[in-house]
């Protein structure tokens, strides 16, 4: 029997690193940004029925880059996770930080023992019921690393650009219009003008309902760019 | 989390009580009659009638465990989602338990699927989750629900009776059930008129509600005393909207009033009105 070579631990995973990272630069991105009443997100997705952005809780929010059936995959663990979570104990026991953990102990496993890791880049973003300062926006990356961010996250292959495009004109909680026409400026970029139906745009907005997540679409996706 | 994913094969997709099922959280059934042997508390009467904008769906505030009262605020009439809502009657914990599940079942439903259930859809999970109960049934712990809706397909309100086996029974203008639901469900049958407004449909519901009371032990009467009124809802394409206390206090005052200047003052057995819902 022929011996397997030998493949140093770093190349492996700089070798899986560079399939991930090549896989989710081939989708279109999205931005997660704070507004004054909360977390708007923003992708562009000129498909209607492929959802990019969706509801995971009362006050949770899932957007996902990259391989649509993976993050999928991982959209609808998400739910169960969180309804199974809430039926268990109680609806306000159910948080975004364990959740992107989870999120990220998944991913981790995946990335180190299966054949392939998973080619996408997910964010869980949460809003506080009283106060906008406590709004979270958690990234988890296709190797399970999370970072989490206050004020705004891009995810997907572009992400480093348009960072940079955001920063530049970023303010802290200002109304959603405003936060929505900088958030997909910066996706656009300067060649770039992106209308209403490529966009897939949802927020998490505080007010009396317990369930925060709204789609904004349409006639009212029109009117706020 | 891990083990939320699952394979094709094996998935239980949107059903959030299959996921259940697979997570090992579903309840033993018990041995023996357990109603028999432990007195545990029954919720009663509720009622359910269509009206122009939708349905009404309501009811009492009473629990029994025998002859005792054991609760005089419990909550029988719930919020399913955003269109519908459930009033259940029979064995309160194993009922509330269900109704908890079912509107956790229509909500994982929605988020997982992105678009919810159609009204029959929610009909019919309803249905099987009370076929899934049957052994608890047969131990003493029956619950009998009322589903009531509004459906965008067909443009109105419309309401559901079920059976203890799962058994589902569309109903075109009213159903009540629990052990008031004989006096509760005359009492609307006599004064049921096509295409009431609001205000007639929340007082026909009211009074027969009253009348279920009036003759049925385990029913009760709107709490004056202790600001205690039935939970009455209006289901609408608008939404599930409960009634709020002060116009169900207003309402139940007026009922009264009715009731004592029109006799009943002479110890007979009539609370009578003039018949027909007041507007």
């Amino acid at each position: 029997m022929s011996q397997p070579f030998y493949v140093a631990p770093e190349q492996v995973m700089k070798d899986r690193a560079d399939y991930a990272r090549k896989g989710i630069a081939r989708g279109r991105s999205l931005i997660g940004g704070t507004y004054a009443d909360g977390v708007v997100i923003c992708a562009e997705n000129t498909s209607n029925t492929l959802r990019k952005v969706s509801e995971i809780y009362d006050r949770i929010g899932f957007a996902g880059v990259g391989k649509y059936n993976e993050f999928d995959q991982l959209r609808i663990a998400g739910i169960r996770h969180a309804d199974l979570k809430g039926f268990n104990y109680s609806r306000a026991d159910v948080d975004a930080r364990s959740l992107a953990n989870q999120y990220a102990n998944m991913l981790g496993q995946v990335f180190t023992h299966e054949m392939k890791p998973m080619e996408v880049e997910i964010l869980v973003a949460e809003i506080d019921e009283e106060e906008a300062a406590r709004d979270q926006l958690f990234q988890v990356l296709y190797d399970g690393s999370v970072t989490d961010h206050t004020d705004y996250v891009v995810l997907g292959g572009d992400s480093d650009a348009i960072r940079e495009r955001l920063a530049a004109k970023w303010k802290p909680g200002a109304a959603l219009s405003a936060v929505l026409q900088l958030l997909v400026s910066s996706l656009a970029g300067e060649e770039r003008q992106l209308e209403a139906a490529d966009l897939e745009v949802a927020v998490l907005e505080r007010g009396d309902h317990r369930r925060c997540f709204r789609r904004i679409e349409g006639d009212e996706l029109s009117g706020l760019l | 989390m891990t083990s939320l994913r699952f394979d094709p094969t094996d998935d239980p997709g949107p059903d959030f009580a299959g996921l259940l099922r697979k997570a090992g959280l579903e309840p033993p059934v018990p041995n023996g009659d357990v109603s028999a042997s432990l007195d545990i508390p029954h919720g009663t009467t509720c009622v359910s009638l269509r009206y122009a904008d939708g349905v009404v769906i309501a009811g009492d505030r009473r629990a029994t465990s025998g002859n005792i009262i054991s609760h005089r605020s419990i909550q029988k009439v719930f919020a399913a989602d955003r269109h519908s809502g459930v009033a259940i009657a029979g064995a309160a914990g194993p009922a509330i338990e269900m109704v908890k599940l079912f509107q956790l079942q229509l909500e994982h439903y929605e988020k997982v699927e992105g678009s919810s259930l159609s009204l029959d859809g929610k009909a019919n999970q309803l249905s099987q989750m009370l076929r899934n109960n049957l052994p608890m049934a047969m131990q003493g712990m029956a619950v009998v629900p009322i589903f009531a809706g509004y459906d965008f397909a067909a443009d109105k309100g419309r309401l559901f009776q079920f059976d203890v086996t799962g058994g589902r029974y569309e109903e075109l203008d009213y159903t009540a059930t629990g052990s008031g639901s004989l006096h509760a469900g005359t009492v609307i049958k006599i004064s049921f008129i096509d295409e009431m407004d609001r205000d007639q449909a929340v007082n026909l519901a009211i009074e027969a509600l009253f009348q279920a009371a009036d003759s049925d032990s385990a029913t009760g009467l709107p709490d004056l005393i202790r600001g205690v009124y039935p939970v009455v809802a209006t289901i609408t394409a608008d939404g599930f909207d409960r009634v709020e206390d002060a116009e169900l206090e207003d309402k139940t005052r007026h009922l009264i009033d009715k009731f004592t200047n029109r006799g009943g003052r002479d110890g007979g057995n009539s609370l009578s009105t003039d018949g027909g819902p007041q507007a």
